[in-house]
């Protein structure tokens, strides 16, 4: 039977091991998310961004490792604070800057902000707001693409602490379970849903406990440590890829921020902070890399430089770029004209 | 003779035999051949094409959207309409806003076993077609005939964006055709189901019958009644309602759902605004009694509109 195949199939064989180059590439990509947040924040004290700012501080390894180890034909499913893996799955500084600052040239074209933005027919699903429902939306892309005969595919979306105690993440992971669809699930355990901490969203020892009720394979990680997070990535990828069935990844790490740039974080317990699970996992890479020997202080520092200067220009082109207009919007919420209302007010 | 289910059950099969894209999704749907048996044999003839689902409707539309973003064309069984409230996240907040927001189109059928029957009760009777006509994004259809659950289920799977089917569960087995059609009137296309000169009946799935019934008790006393069957709640054909009230310059609404925000309060709010110098005498409508549906025959069959509580509506419409 297909479903105990799943369930059973041996799953020994070694990932690939993590390498300089790949160690590299991953922080590069952390670096310029890092840095493209902090303009973010700058550009939201300034008053210049529309809505509001959600960073992912402090969660660059985990997130960079999820869409560092995806392809194209792979599907997508970022999060919150995923800016660092949507960078490692093939979105820019440049549509991110677009879509925060309301440019009519980003890829939302200012009908939707910030977070919520992806490129569905590139396999870059775009979130909506309501937690878990992305689950289930990568489990049928991996089912459509089941059906139609395509192979060697995976599909991977992020949640928080909090987004596991809802309906949508019960239902989706347990379907793709059912269905033994190739879908990696990556609960980044920050420690806080907004303000709520974990002693009030959940009861279980560990989130990856969760697993097992599924039937599907739990992997766990220390979300501030890089090599851990690809190495831990690689392998659950790598399992689904070759029909494990789906995955579930949990990372512990800090929120190092607060929900958005307008949360003051007050309700941060100040022990956790200065506990292991509080490092900057940016800050751990840099120094990692320079024990190792790869590059010294001298070239990290030119790295951070380069990106600056990008992301500032980037930053700068943007903001001179049009901005939606009611007029141009031809405000139809259907692709097929024929079946739009043709008696609605104005 | 064909059944409405069985038009539905056979629209499903030939969208599965002409269009590889076609799959469908849902409870029980396959061995079993689905609640209803709206799937029968379906998994057979088309293996790995009918697949069973949990008893998750949030996942079951969620999964559908996914599948549809990466090309498929997925019809899913909501096992009865009511449960589809489980669904509404993943229907009004991801298929209805994709489209708007990414550009994507999100083509999937999401059928709505509807409407009271007799010992339903108040979750296996709803109507829902209001709920989601109010969201923008959707194209919701309300099939009245055995002809039109055929038709409108085969162009439902064509339309790039997402469609609720609202087929009606009373209709299912008593009503029959000899034949399904090769051609219909478009999606969006009232179509009047009876020609009368004094007074406009606006109406949709189950009542269409009701309705058609207390048109032949008025013409015993002379009086002719015609009948609007919307077809597709969104978009409504205001068009034909508009050029059947200027003949009549009378208008009853009637529709099993709730009254408040439903289908006879937008007809009655466009008819008046766009309309309001074709109305000889205030509109009038008959909708369902404002409670939970329910369960016992007796209560059930006075809480929704019948023949003769919309004859007596219309008498009053007519002043007669």
């Amino acid at each position: 039977m297909a479903r105990s195949l799943y369930k059973t199939r041996n799953m020994s064989k070694p990932s690939e091991p993590v390498t300089e180059p790949d160690y590299l590439k991953a922080y590069r990509i952390m670096l310029t998310s890092r840095i493209v947040e902090e303009k973010l924040a700058n550009l939201y004290r300034a008053g210049m961004i529309k809505g509001g700012v959600f960073l992912g501080r402090g969660q660059e390894a985990l997130s960079v490792s999820v869409g560092i180890h995806l392809h194209r034909g792979d599907i997508f499913a970022p999060l919150i604070r995923d800016q660092a893996g949507r960078l490692a799955f093939g979105d820019t500084v440049l549509d991110t800057l677009r879509t925060y600052l309301g440019s009519q040239l980003g890829s939302m074209r200012g009908r939707d902000g910030n977070i919520h933005r992806g490129r569905p027919r590139e396999g870059y699903y775009a979130m909506i707001s309501h937690l878990g429902a992305m689950i289930p939306a990568v489990a049928g892309g991996l089912l459509a693409k089941r059906l139609a005969g395509e192979q060697g595919f995976v599909g991977a979306t992020c949640i928080g602490d909090g987004g596991t105690s809802t309906g949508a993440f019960h239902e989706g992971l347990n379907a793709a379970a059912v269905d033994g669809l190739p879908l990696v699930v990556v609960v980044a355990n920050n420690q806080y849903a907004y303000s709520t901490p974990n002693s009030r969203q959940y009861a279980c020892a560990d989130l990856v406990d969760k697993a097992a009720g599924y039937g599907v394979a739990g992997h766990k990680a220390d979300g501030t440590n890089l090599l851990d997070c690809l190495q831990t990535l690689r392998k659950a990828v790598s399992a689904a890829r070759v029909g494990g069935g789906p995955q579930l990844v949990v990372a512990n790490l800090l929120r190092l921020v607060g929900h958005g740039e307008h949360d003051d974080f007050s309700y941060l317990d100040k022990k956790l902070k200065q506990s292991p699970v509080g490092s900057d996992c940016l800050l751990l890479a840099e120094q990692h890399i320079i024990a190792q020997g790869w590059k010294n202080i001298g070239e990290l520092a030119e790295w951070k430089r380069e990106t600056e200067d990008e992301v500032n220009a980037t930053a700068d082109r943007v903001r001179r770029e049009p901005t939606p207009d009611p007029e141009e919007d031809d405000w139809e919420a259907l692709s097929r004209a024929e079946y739009r209302e043709q008696h609605t007010a104005p | 003779m064909i059944t409405y289910l069985e038009a539905i059950r056979l629209a499903q099969q030939k969208a599965l035999a002409t269009d590889p894209r076609v799959f469908l999704y849902g409870q029980d749907i396959g061995t079993f051949g689905g609640a209803f048996k709206a799937t029968k044999n379906l998994s057979k003839e088309f293996p790995g094409r009918v697949i069973d689902a949990p008893i998750s409707e949030d996942a079951i539309v969620g999964m559908a959207i996914g599948a549809a973003i990466e090309g498929a064309r997925p019809i899913v069984e909501m096992q009865f309409a009511d449960f589809s409230t489980c669904a509404l996240n993943q229907i009004v907040n991801h298929a209805a806003t994709l489209y708007y927001r990414t550009g994507v189109p999100c083509p999937i059928v999401v059928r709505l076993p509807s409407g009271g029957t007799s010992g339903g009760g108040p979750f296996h009777s709803q109507s829902m077609e209001a709920v989601y006509a109010h969201w923008p994004g959707l194209v919701v259809v309300t099939p009245a005939t055995v002809e039109d659950a055929y038709s409108m289920l085969l162009e439902a799977v064509t339309i790039d964006d997402p469609v609720v089917f609202c087929e009606h569960k009373f209709l299912y087995y008593h009503l029959k055709a000899d034949s399904l059609p090769e051609t219909s009137l478009p999606i969006g296309k009232a179509r009047i189901a009876r020609q009368g000169r004094d007074a406009t009946v606006v109406t949709h799935g189950a009542m269409l019958h009701e309705s058609l019934a207390a048109a032949r008790e008025l013409a015993e006393d002379g009086f002719e009644l015609e009948i609007v069957d919307l077809r597709s709640v969104k978009p409504l054909d205001t068009d034909t309602v508009l050029a059947s009230v200027a003949r009549t310059g009378r208008l009853l609404c009637v529709s099993e759902e709730w009254p408040w925000g439903g289908v006879t309060s937008e007809v009655i709010a466009r008819v008046s605004s766009e309309g309001f110098g074709l109305l000889d005498v205030a509109p009038m409508r008959v909708n369902a009694k404002d409670t939970p549906v329910p369960y016992h025959p007796d209560l059930w069959s006075v809480h929704r509109p019948t023949a003769s509580t919309i004859a007596a509506a219309a008498r009053r419409l007519l002043q007669i």
